[in-house]
């Protein structure tokens, strides 16, 4: 497998692959040298046209700790500014020898085109609304190392689902894992058409708290209010936040989830943030192993796993 | 030879600018140049009702030199080049100098006028004087005009002038934050969607407006079923509305956007297989009077960018011809009037494009040759830009050779100038 862009290109089979791999990477993170050699004398840059410092740090993290080299494109600083095109710069980046690039952008598809200039590996660190598929990796990742499994789980998706590529890369994850995913959200912030989509949809939030055995809220701009989408965000927390008085609605083994940054007040209070259903953190931490394995999946063809508890035949890297 | 009366085996003859003869055999007098039109059609030159030539403004994504050779190269004897231009076709002098440019070009280059100032749907644009000049059709193509009562008012004073105005559909409210078709595709790629209503409202508005008005109006570039079935009911009630449909809104689908090659992106979007089916069937039953190109040149550069920020439209010029008979599984003579005689009438031209070939009448002619297989090569196009969503795609029939004003511009596919 050369590029993660989608995680249509995982499938079932893929997803699980990765699933088992991060275990592997979170036992390597959790040794007091959280390093393997499995992609020394590779070069991984991240292309960051949006500021990310939180996903950006996540996967410069996991490329070290997998002894790659790194380096860092972000947008403000760079010759982008000085006008140069999207593919000049990546041209230019691939010119310099490297072997992956972690590209995120505001517009829907960039990963696309850049796989289509460069021989180099593309990862989709996040386009535009359309797909993130490490986050919905890590975010499968905690679910199952929380609840065993995802298969048969009820997940509610609530929130902001016309504009989120974090809930389309997640609609796509768990329901191939075989969890049953709801969108809670008012239908000015649903797709215009769910033609094709393996969920259900509700308008209403307080009706499932119950009966849900996750609830994934997405973060709430600021700015959808000026677009005629939702009245206010005291309307919107009234109706669909997670607050402390829905949070004591849920069962007991509900998990909460956010992929951050948090609107704290918006899609969700503090109460409901540091309850201790919440695997907020969690996510966090689980982005590190979930990105390594991914890197080592496009990157590292059958290399060591040095030091690793047991020997590398039992690990299988995925069919390209 | 085909034309609007009918189709016969004849040779044609040419002198002087003019079709001399029309006859089952033409002798060809010493030093008169043949062009073998063996298993061809003769037909009166395409007229293009839609073209961006770019010039003046955009002069490295197109000129009028090299946009009327890709018009030429596809069996075009007449353009109407579109006035957004930059500056905008909105007065007389920017009017004179493309038509200059196009006294020397190998097509014949009309030009559609703006109707309003700068195209910006604020205050009419001087109709009258760029009437005085010849210019038959106004649009602000590009963006519809969206005040009501302006197109209400532009839409009398035309009248007046017995010109007529051409709308680009598009309600900007509705289309707002858009980059292609709103609907199930829209959804899955997460990019802003522009719905089949944001052109069915202006449609719906504007033969309301011409109702009131009797004023005459083109519907540019149909895009929706439901366009096409407001246009059918108004031409039924005999209103004094014609519309066209661009060859890229009765081939391609916004499926095609899960590329994310802007390439794609147009203006109206591309949209789904049942308004395709239904610009089709409009073409074939006479809701739709004629295929007009749309060709919009962009650089390479642009269209690179992201989806979002990729400036819509695509080349037409060289490829409408075998698309439409390819495609629309219609007889040649059906084909032609979309091409040829029906868009000659709506720009006001037939005097000298469109018409019957025949004796005395102007030598304004196509040789088109149905079977000759070609495959689209971007990189090998007239037009100075590349951005065909053809590209690689293998067709059959082109315009073998075409005569300008008793000229062959272009003998065996190549321009002789």
């Amino acid at each position: 497998m050369k590029h993660l862009l989608s995680i249509a290109d995982l499938g079932a089979d893929g997803i699980e692959e990765v699933l088992r791999l991060t275990d592997k990477f979170v036992e390597v993170s959790g040794r007091s040298i959280p390093k393997v050699p499995a992609l020394r004398g590779k070069t991984v840059v991240s292309l960051f046209y949006e500021d990310s410092t939180r996903t950006r740090l996540s996967f410069e993290t996991a490329a070290k700790r997998l002894s790659a080299d790194t380096m860092t494109f972000s947008v403000s600083s760079s010759s982008v500014n000085k006008g140069e095109s999207l593919r000049d710069t990546v041209e230019t980046i691939e010119a310099m020898g490297i072997d992956a690039v972690v590209v995120r952008h505001r517009s829907s598809g960039v990963p696309w085109r850049v796989a289509s200039w460069v021989d180099a590996s593309v990862i989709n660190a996040g386009d535009g609304w359309h797909e993130h598929p490490t986050q919905a990796l890590l975010d499968s990742y905690t679910i199952r190392s929380r609840r065993g499994r995802l298969d048969g789980l009820r997940i509610a998706i609530v929130g902001d689902v016309k504009h989120s590529r974090v809930a389309r890369s997640d609609v796509l994850a768990f329901t191939a894992l075989g969890a049953e995913v709801v969108l809670v959200a008012p239908p000015t912030l649903l797709p215009p058409s769910l033609e094709g989509w393996p969920v259900t949809v509700s308008h209403q939030l307080d009706g499932l708290l119950a009966s849900v055995d996750v609830i994934y809220l997405l973060r709430l701009q600021r700015e959808r209010m000026t677009e005629a989408l939702i009245p206010s965000l005291r309307e919107y927390r009234a109706m669909y936040g997670l607050t402390a008085a829905r949070v004591g609605c849920l069962r007991p083994d509900t998990l909460v989830m956010h992929p951050g940054p948090m609107n704290r007040g918006v899609e969700i209070d503090a109460e409901a943030a540091e309850d201790r259903r919440s695997v907020i953190t969690a996510q966090v931490a689980n982005g590190v192993a979930v990105r390594m394995a991914v890197l080592y999946l496009l990157l590292g063809s059958g290399v060591d796993l040095v030091g690793a508890a047991e020997p590398v035949g039992a690990v299988a890297v995925a069919a390209s | 030879m085909v034309d609007a009366t009918g189709s016969r085996r004849a040779d044609v003859g040419v002198r002087g600018g003019v079709v001399t003869a029309v006859e089952p055999t033409v002798e060809a007098a010493s030093g008169v140049r043949v062009l073998d039109a063996t298993g061809c059609f003769v037909a009166p030159g395409l007229v293009d009702l839609h073209t961006h030539l770019r010039e003046p403004g955009r002069e490295e994504a197109e000129t009028v030199e090299t946009g009327s050779r890709a018009a030429a190269l596809g069996g075009f004897t007449a353009v109407v080049a579109m006035p957004n231009t930059e500056p905008a076709l909105d007065c007389a002098a920017v009017a004179r100098q493309v038509l200059e440019l196009g006294r020397e070009a190998v097509c014949d280059v009309h030009v559609a006028g703006a109707i309003t100032v700068g195209r910006q749907g604020e205050r009419l644009a001087p109709m009258g004087e760029l009437a005085e000049l010849g210019v038959r059709l106004f649009t602000d193509d590009g963006t519809g005009v969206q005040d009501s009562r302006l197109m209400r008012r532009a839409l009398e004073y035309a009248r007046g002038l017995g010109v007529t105005l051409a709308q680009h559909c598009e309600d900007a409210g509705l289309a707002h934050g858009g980059h292609m078709h709103e609907g199930a595709w829209s959804s899955r790629l997460g990019i802003g969607g522009i719905p089949a209503e944001a052109e069915e409202l202006m449609v719906m508005r504007d033969i309301a407006l011409c109702r009131m008005t009797g004023a005459s109006l083109h519907f540019l570039h149909l895009s929706t079923a439901g366009s096409v079935a407001m246009v059918r009911a108004a031409k039924a009630q005999g209103l004094p509305v014609s519309a066209e449909a661009a060859p890229h809104h009765f081939t391609l689908t916004d499926a095609e956007a899960a590329s994310f090659d802007p390439v794609f992106k147009v203006n109206p979007p591309l949209r789904t297989a049942e308004d395709v089916e239904a610009v089709k069937r409009g073409l074939a039953e006479g809701a739709i009077d004629a295929i007009a190109t749309d060709h919009a040149p962009h650089d390479q550069s642009a269209k690179e960018a992201p989806w979002d920020e990729a400036p819509p439209g695509m080349l037409g010029l060289e490829t409408a011809l075998a698309l439409a008979l390819d495609e629309l599984g219609l007889p040649i003579e059906r084909v032609l009037a979309l091409l040829s005689w029906q868009p000659a009438r709506i720009a006001g031209i037939e005097a000298s494009h469109g018409g019957a070939v025949m004796p005395g009448r102007p030598a304004n002619l196509t040789i088109i040759d149905p079977n000759e297989r070609w495959v689209v090569d971007p990189t090998r196009l007239a037009s100075r830009s590349h951005n065909t969503p053809y590209g690689g795609r293998a067709l059959t029939g082109r315009a073998r050779h075409t005569v300008l004003r008793g000229e062959p511009v272009v003998i065996g596919g190549e321009v002789q100038r």
